[in-house]
């Protein structure tokens, strides 16, 4: 107890010694074995790195103690050391080797997990160990499953064609400790391509634990499951039966989790069943299990549009459940994609949407269906029905909504000549409204209506705020208190075309998307609905977004316009080397801005002036020529550890899109200085630092994009400006490598699942869509065969309404 | 994404023993996800709310597991990453719950305020900041008994320690009024 109380006390007690004196004391005993165990805990927890050499001795004789738990106590405080001496702990290696032999099970697993840690870095060294280990020498099931992970760490960085260990997870299918098999079952799952043959042994493994009795092995086979069937639905579809026995589970969590992988792997001819089967079992699960199935529908609905009429009625049925906001969002937006993708369901959708808002209690809610109303209803057979449900609204719902209801209104008569004169009345009678809001905008509808010119105005109005920018900038406004005298200047916020927001929101949603991975969604396509303003989702996961907001601080590139695409990080060094630089590349409608993050690992330097110096190494673009270097921003001081951006800015005249290799040289005056205090020598001596060559490439000038039907974007780009190259890519080893290649090179969105591609495909069409700088939208189609003799021939097809930028495309495969 | 990254040993992020009531008996966090009183007691809530009606072993909470299992008047819960193996876990909770029923004689609300000192070893055992020391109940009970009864401890260090268990059996009552 005393060692406990000590323990806890560890974190302020400053003057250790005399404790760590009576505990030595306590370690070097000879009687009693609890005594020394928990000393030795105790005692590493107090201790600090220069005390530490003092008590090393006696932690390598406890390492190899001939009582595990003693052992076994010394391991586990090694392993607590070592994220803070790594050295010291390096010198045990040896007593730990020693200790994995050791007799206790629980010791070799300590073991085992403090030589990884030590060894992590040493390839060779971990490939060692487990080979060593994986011939049955360790009797503990907890260091079996470490040393499987091991294993998977291993054959991560290897190529998918060797797959050393892979006999050896198989062989831990047939352990005879479930954890065991349960750990080689999952690691066999999330290998990197994995091939049906591969999954087959392990699919079956977690069959058996569906089956099991105990919850805990049923949620963990059925979790693996539901993972895999996001990336290999066959593999998985042999489990269906069990699964279907698993929705009446009384573990609502297990019978969540049962239900969106059959939905993930069901065929067009079960989903009437496991509707009827969802419907029962709605009523019984809490609001964010609903929220995922209804993802899960979702997605089922994308992918099987003859079904939608059946999910409609699911989903209106559940609306008129009880419900939280964010399980009502979650059917109304499911609702919207499916009107935004499949428009034969609009009309049926629609009226569904208008029995919701009868009796909504949500505002938010109702006002975005009140302007989905008004965008689609016009464009309907019969719109003059929409109009007594929105009317509806406006004499029975608050202000917010009331004003929702009377721009939905006035969407209607304009597009519709006969109605117009029967909204007018309608409107006319808003004016006497108690709310300041909804009589303005029954006035300026009145007003618009009036007059033929402005009619045709505000149905061509297709611009709008950058929503983000126009936050910022108000943000701005409101925090600097001077600014207050003058109005707010709406004119510094960049106007961009809805279409572009569309775009933007598909992308933040996207991100988002990759961002809850984890969590059970399926990579649903998931443009917003067109113009569902007012809901710009949460963008955490946008790293465009953070790149703007940080370049529209420094005044230079704030001017420079609104930002149209942001690569990936470049990395321009080694990770470890004395520097380490990383490069974004940024396309503005006129420039290029090249970012270069930089980070000075040495912590008796200190860098100052510097800058980057950045020349086209080689081009085979004539357009490279024409760009200038208009600006370059250097880093005053670059401190130990703390990173900072330098940036370099490239005007390109007319918006040319020139591809070059770029390569970098980093110049700077360094200074050495004092580790500790940071404080830096007068003298310092100029030097610079080479860095990696980068590329401009086609990709970065192309925003991928998403488009649901892609026949139909092909057809109405027309074959007019059709491109056609072929090429022979003989350095490709298959067609996945190939495909992936392509999207990269081209920088689209792979569309219609065509990046997934069969592991041993001989040949696959690639549909890619993305929108060329300038917002010119590209959709390409790109026809692949493999022969082993060859390598890869491909037949490329890029359509855009502008020629050039289709050429452009075409070319950018070399 | 899901790969199974953690290679380290640490394994579990927090053990919790609550009441029927849902109130806190006793809680040992091992990581910084929840580092105030208010947060702990807000992850406490939502726990106890969504198990105590179904007995089902697993759930996921805030994207992490939790095993929880129910004794009598009492809940235990084991939360761990959200990757982490459910059975390990499984394993380790349930050899804890076996060490305290060898202790205890039954683990229910009045046993573990009694021998509070007991239960805060055994898990102590079982668990080092983090890493499973032990899973083994046998082995757990064994070590915990060996001192509390405390055969060989020097008069002058038991006083000590009753002193120290009497003043942290205080606290913690106070804590739970």
């Amino acid at each position: 107890m005393v060692y406990l109380v000590i323990k806890e006390l560890a974190n302020i007690a400053e003057n250790v010694i005399i404790v760590t004196q009576s505990l030595s004391k306590d370690v070097n005993q000879k009687s009693d074995v609890i005594y020394r165990a928990n000393a030795i805990r105790v005692l590493c927890k107090i201790t600090d790195s220069s005390m530490l050499q003092g008590i090393e001795r006696f932690l390598k004789q406890a390492i190899v103690d001939k009582n595990p738990s003693v052992s076994s106590a010394a391991l586990v405080s090694a392993l607590h050391l070592f994220s803070g001496n790594k050295e010291a702990v390096k010198r045990w290696a040896n007593e730990v080797q020693e200790a994995i032999n050791s007799k206790g099970m629980i010791t070799q697993y300590h073991a085992l997990g403090l030589m990884y840690q030590i060894r992590q870095h040493d390839r060779m060294a971990v490939i060692k160990l487990v080979q060593n280990y994986s011939r049955g020498a360790l009797r503990s099931p907890l260091a079996h499953c470490m040393l499987i992970r091991y294993a998977c760490k291993i054959m991560d960085e290897e190529d998918p064609s060797q797959r050393s260990f892979y006999d050896v997870l198989e062989g831990w299918l047939r352990h005879k400790h479930d954890m065991v098999v349960y750990e080689a079952a999952r690691a066999i799952c999330n290998l990197k391509d994995v091939t049906a043959k591969e999954l087959f042994p392990a699919v079956s493994a977690l069959q058996l634990m569906l089956v099991n009795h105990k919850p805990t092995l049923r949620f963990a086979a059925i979790r693996t499951l539901n993972k895999l069937a996001m990336t290999h639905p066959t593999a998985v579809f042999p489990c269906n039966l069990d699964m279907e026995n698993l929705i009446t589970d009384p573990n609502r969590s297990i019978a969540t989790f049962a239900i969106t992988t059959l939905l993930k792997t069901g065929n067009e001819a079960s989903v009437d069943r496991l509707m009827k089967q969802i419907t029962g079992f709605m009523s019984e699960i809490s609001d964010e299990f609903k929220v995922i199935v209804i993802d899960a529908i979702r997605s089922l609905c994308l992918k099987f549009p003859a079904k939608q009429s059946l999910m409609l009625n699911f989903l209106s049925n559940v609306l008129r459940d009880e419900g939280g906001y964010e399980y009502k969002r979650a059917i109304v937006e499911a609702i919207f994609d499916i009107i935004h993708h499949i428009p034969e369901s609009k009309e049926f959708a629609l009226s569904h949407l208008c029995e919701f808002i009868e009796d909504c209690e949500f505002t938010k809610l109702a006002v975005r269906i009140l302007h989905l109303l008004g965008a689609e209803g016009p464009k309907t057979a019969t719109p003059s029905k929409y109009i007594r449900y929105i009317y509806n609204r406006v004499i029975l719902e608050n202000a917010t909504v009331r004003a929702a209801a009377v721009s939905a209104l006035t969407r209607f008569a304009i597009e519709l000549e006969d109605l117009r004169e029967r909204i007018q009345v309608l409107l006319t009678r808003c004016l006497d409204d108690a709310e300041d809001e909804v009589r303005d905008r029954a006035t300026f509808s009145l007003k618009v209506l009036a007059d033929e010119e402005l009619r045709s105005q505000y149905r061509k109005n297709d611009y709008t705020f950058s929503w983000a920018a126009l936050e910022r900038n108000l943000v701005n406004y409101l925090n600097d208190e001077r600014a207050h005298e003058r109005p707010f200047d709406i004119s510094t916020t960049p106007i961009i075309t809805k279409a572009e927001e569309v775009a933007e929101k598909s992308r933040a949603k996207a991100a988002a998307q990759e961002m809850v991975a984890p969590v059970l969604k399926a990579p649903t396509a998931a443009a917003g609905g067109a113009g569902t303003r007012g809901a710009a989702p949460a963008t955490g996961g946008d790293a465009q977004a953070g790149y703007a907001a940080a370049m529209e601080r420094v005044p230079q590139l704030a001017v420079l316009g609104n930002l149209f695409k942001s690569s990936k990080p470049v990395e321009l060094t080694e990770s470890e080397t004395e520097y380490v630089v990383t490069c974004v590349k940024h396309v503005f409608p006129e420039h290029l801005v090249f970012q270069f993050d930089a980070k000075n690992t040495l912590n008796d330097s200190l860098l100052e002036n510097l800058h980057i110096v950045t020349s086209i190494e080689s081009t085979d673009d004539e357009d490279a020529s024409q760009l200038i270097q208009e600006l370059a921003l250097p880093i005053p001081k670059l401190a130990y550890d703390v990173p900072a951006t330098a940036y370099i800015v490239l005007r390109r005249p007319g918006g040319v899109t020139p591809t070059a290799t770029f390569s970098n040289v980093m110049k700077f005056i360094v200074k050495d200085c004092d580790p500790a205090t940071g404080e830096a020598d007068e003298e310092g001596f100029e030097d610079e630092y080479e860095l990696e060559d980068m590329d401009v490439s086609m990709a970065d000038y192309v925003l991928p994009s998403y488009i649901v039907d892609f026949k139909r974007s092909w057809e109405e780009i027309g074959g007019d400006n059709e491109i056609v190259e072929t090429y022979a890519l003989t350095n490709s080893a298959s067609i996945k490598a190939a495909t992936t290649q392509i999207i990269d090179a081209l920088g689209m969105q792979a569309i219609e699942s065509s990046s997934n591609v069969p592991d041993r495909a001989t040949t696959h069409t690639l549909l890619l869509a993305g929108i060329f700088i300038g917002g010119v939208p590209v959709v390409a189609r790109c026809r692949m065969a493999f022969e082993p003799s060859s390598g890869v021939t491909m037949e490329l097809s890029v359509r855009s309404p502008d020629a050039l930028v289709g050429q452009k495309m075409a070319n950018a495969i070399s | 994404m899901g790969r199974p990254t953690t290679t380290s040993l640490y394994t579990t992020k927090a053990i919790i023993i609550l009441d029927s009531e849902g109130k806190r008996l006793h809680a040992k966090y091992y990581t910084n996800d929840y580092p105030t009183a208010a947060d702990q007691r807000k992850i406490e809530k939502t726990l106890f709310d969504k198990t105590k009606k179904m007995n089902s072993d697993i759930i996921m909470i805030d994207s992490q597991v939790t095993l929880y299992k129910n004794s009598i008047d009492t809940f235990i819960y084991l939360i761990g990453a959200a990757d982490e193996n459910e059975l390990i876990l499984s394993n380790l909770l349930s050899s804890i719950y076996e060490a305290l029923m060898l202790l205890l004689g039954s683990v229910e609300k009045r046993t573990i305020l009694e021998q509070y000192d007991v239960t805060v070893l055994a898990i102590d055992e079982a668990i080092d900041q983090g890493i499973i020391l032990d899973n083994d109940p046998q082995q757990i009970a064994s070590r915990v008994t060996k001192k509390s009864e405390g055969d060989n401890i020097p008069l002058s260090e038991q006083s000590l320690a009753q002193a120290f268990r009497t003043a942290q059996e205080q606290l913690a009552k106070s804590l739970l009024k």
